[in-house]
């Protein structure tokens, strides 16, 4: 290598790594400032923190405060997060995998009508969805809104559409010679799918876990609209939109806040950084 | 045979349900509303055709909307693409840390658009005006979301600071998906760096780019987390002689037409979207595909 070389190579390292280190200049500030008390953060947003003990006070003050019941809202998002991941794997994947084996018009019609529904940005179904949760709830007698259940069959419906896709793609790859044996065997259709076609989707399943997940994780408008802005049930995002409404400009506190909310987030991409990002590839390109 | 059936249709049966209930039938009454006079508060609703889609056109707020959310994406498309591209350059070379740097310009894109809103609110109004005053830089003491000039380049900064990461993973797959023979046989004959680039590597990728396009339109368009938390829509400014806010995206025009309870006219403007999404994206998707190549 010359020497020219040499210096433009390290002069590159040296750019790359500014840039990345101004990348990470946001989370820096969130991290920095949520160990700080108002004053402090008014005082000099900058500077670093005086005490890091400030920081588990903060977040004593959010999880003890009366106006915005922050742990429900963390344990209502874990379970609405969870219980909706289990049933979209499961029956997206069921749905799926009917889908692929049966030869018929209206399984091609039906997977036509799920992909196509990928398109209808959520604006357009908001409102005529809350109307319509109220009248159907009423009508089956079941709390559709301000309900976890509810939640849980709302993200189904929404997380089908790609998630269906997804496995379809997978499953249409699996050869049918492994169900035919299993059927010769003396599998039903139920238990060859469970004991067949189920543990072979692994991989692809969990690229579904990661690309709900961080969706419903994070998502607002639709618990906002399902669940009220302040009611009994609760998902973070919304409790976080409370938190600022009500302490309007106290850094400390809505700092302190965001970074409960993406601490679970960053803590599972720390552990499993390989499958996020084969996920959302896989995701993307499909 | 007959039980094979029956178990297909059972299996069909849970998410074609709450597909139906929860976009499907919304969906048709959504545009039947967006043809009455519902308001969310009377029972009463009258069918009264095309009227809101006529007047929404004439409103300054609502043409505001659509114009800043047209240049708003216009910016997106070409930042976030520029930032992804160029990141994905930047990880697939033979820079040392790299795998760490892939990881760490992906992590934004985990936090949601709520949490980012703020985040970045803090950065524009605490941070940088901080800095400006440190170091007696003019420009940077007022947030620049107090300004309606440059409200939506502050938007557009953090929008690519989420997204860039995301689109430069569709990239990495691209680049890696390009047999490196290629690249070395145009090394050979003399061909330098950029005119390698722009010569194979971006016609090999046409494919990513139509994703990454594709993706970063869709996502602009209907942007709405965190327009609602970084600005709120402000600050005011006028538009047609009206006044208007600043950065009120489509998304949150929407949004704020229903709250206001008109909620039919909200639902006509999402109508809208949806038309223009659809029809920006079957435009976008066709060039692009016109423009790839096979090996």
């Amino acid at each position: 290598m010359t020497r020219s070389r040499r210096v433009s190579s390290v002069l590159g390292e040296v750019v790359v790594a500014l840039l990345f280190a101004l990348f990470m200049i946001p989370f820096a500030m969130v991290v920095l400032n949520s160990a700080k008390t108002s004053k402090e953060i008014i005082f000099d947003a900058l500077a670093l923190p005086t005490r890091w003990g400030q920081l588990l006070i903060n977040v004593g003050l959010i999880f003890n405060n009366r106006t915005v019941h922050y742990g429900n809202a963390f344990i209502d998002s874990v379970l609405i997060t969870f219980f909706s991941l289990v049933v979209i794997v499961l029956f997206s994947s069921m749905c799926a995998w009917a889908l692929v084996r049966t030869r018929k018009a209206w399984a091609t019609i039906l997977f036509f009508a799920f992909v196509s529904a990928m398109v209808i940005p959520f604006q357009v179904l908001m409102f005529p969805l809350v109307h319509w949760m109220r009248i159907l709830g009423d009508f089956l007698h079941f709390r559709l809104l301000q309900s976890i259940p509810g939640m849980v069959f709302a993200y189904l419906g929404f997380g089908a559409p790609l998630s269906i896709f997804i496995f379809h793609g997978f499953i249409k790859n699996i050869p049918y010679e492994l169900e035919e044996s299993a059927t010769i065997d003396g599998c039903s259709p139920a238990q060859t799918f469970f004991k067949i076609v189920f543990p072979l989707l692994q991989p692809i399943i969990i690229t579904v876990l990661i690309l709900n997940g961080i969706w419903i994780w994070n998502d607002y408008l639709l618990p906002l609209l399902m669940l009220g802005s302040n009611g009994a049930v609760q998902t973070i995002p919304v409790a976080v939109t409370a938190f600022a409404g009500a302490y309007l400009k106290q850094w400390d506190l809505i700092l302190t806040s965001t970074l409960i909310a993406m601490l679970p987030v960053i803590v599972l991409y720390l552990f499993a950084q390989r499958y996020i990002i084969k996920g959302m590839i896989e995701g993307a390109i499909k | 045979m007959q039980r094979h059936s029956l178990t297909k249709v059972l299996f069909v049966l849970p998410s074609l349900f709450a597909f139906t209930m929860v976009i499907l039938i919304p969906f048709f009454y959504g545009l039947y509303f967006s043809m009455t006079d519902w308001n969310g508060v009377s029972d009463s609703i009258k069918f009264i055709g095309f009227v809101h889609f006529g007047r929404v056109f004439t409103q300054p707020s609502f043409v505001y909307s659509f114009l800043i959310s047209a240049a708003y994406t216009a910016i997106n498309v070409v930042l976030v693409n520029a930032f992804g591209f160029v990141l994905a350059l930047v990880v697939t070379s033979n820079l040392r840390f790299r795998n760490f740097y892939r990881a760490g310009f992906f992590a934004p894109y985990l936090i949601g658009g709520i949490v980012l809103g703020y985040i970045w609110q803090f950065l524009f109004n605490n941070t940088i005006p901080s800095f400006g005053k440190a170091f007696s830089i003019e420009a940077f003491q007022t947030s620049f979301l107090s300004r309606s000039a440059s409200v939506i380049w502050a938007m557009s900064i953090v929008n690519t600071w989420q997204y860039a990461g995301y689109i430069m993973l569709i990239f990495i797959a691209a680049i890696q998906a390009i047999p490196t023979s290629l690249m070395e046989a145009a090394k050979v004959d003399g061909a330098g760096y950029f005119r390698r680039v722009f010569r194979i590597l971006i016609p090999m990728m046409a494919n990513a780019f139509t994703i990454s396009l594709f993706l970063t339109l869709t996502t602009s368009f209907k942007q709405f987390d965190m327009n609602l938390t970084l600005t709120n829509g402000g600050p005011a400014t006028r538009f047609l002689g009206q006044p208007v806010m600043a950065s009120q995206l489509l998304a949150m025009d929407i949004f704020n037409t229903a709250k206001a309870n008109r909620m039919a006219e909200a639902q006509a403007i999402a109508v809208i979207l949806f038309v223009a999404l659809v029809v920006v994206s079957i435009i976008q998707v066709s060039i692009n595909k016109s423009k790839e190549v096979e090996l």
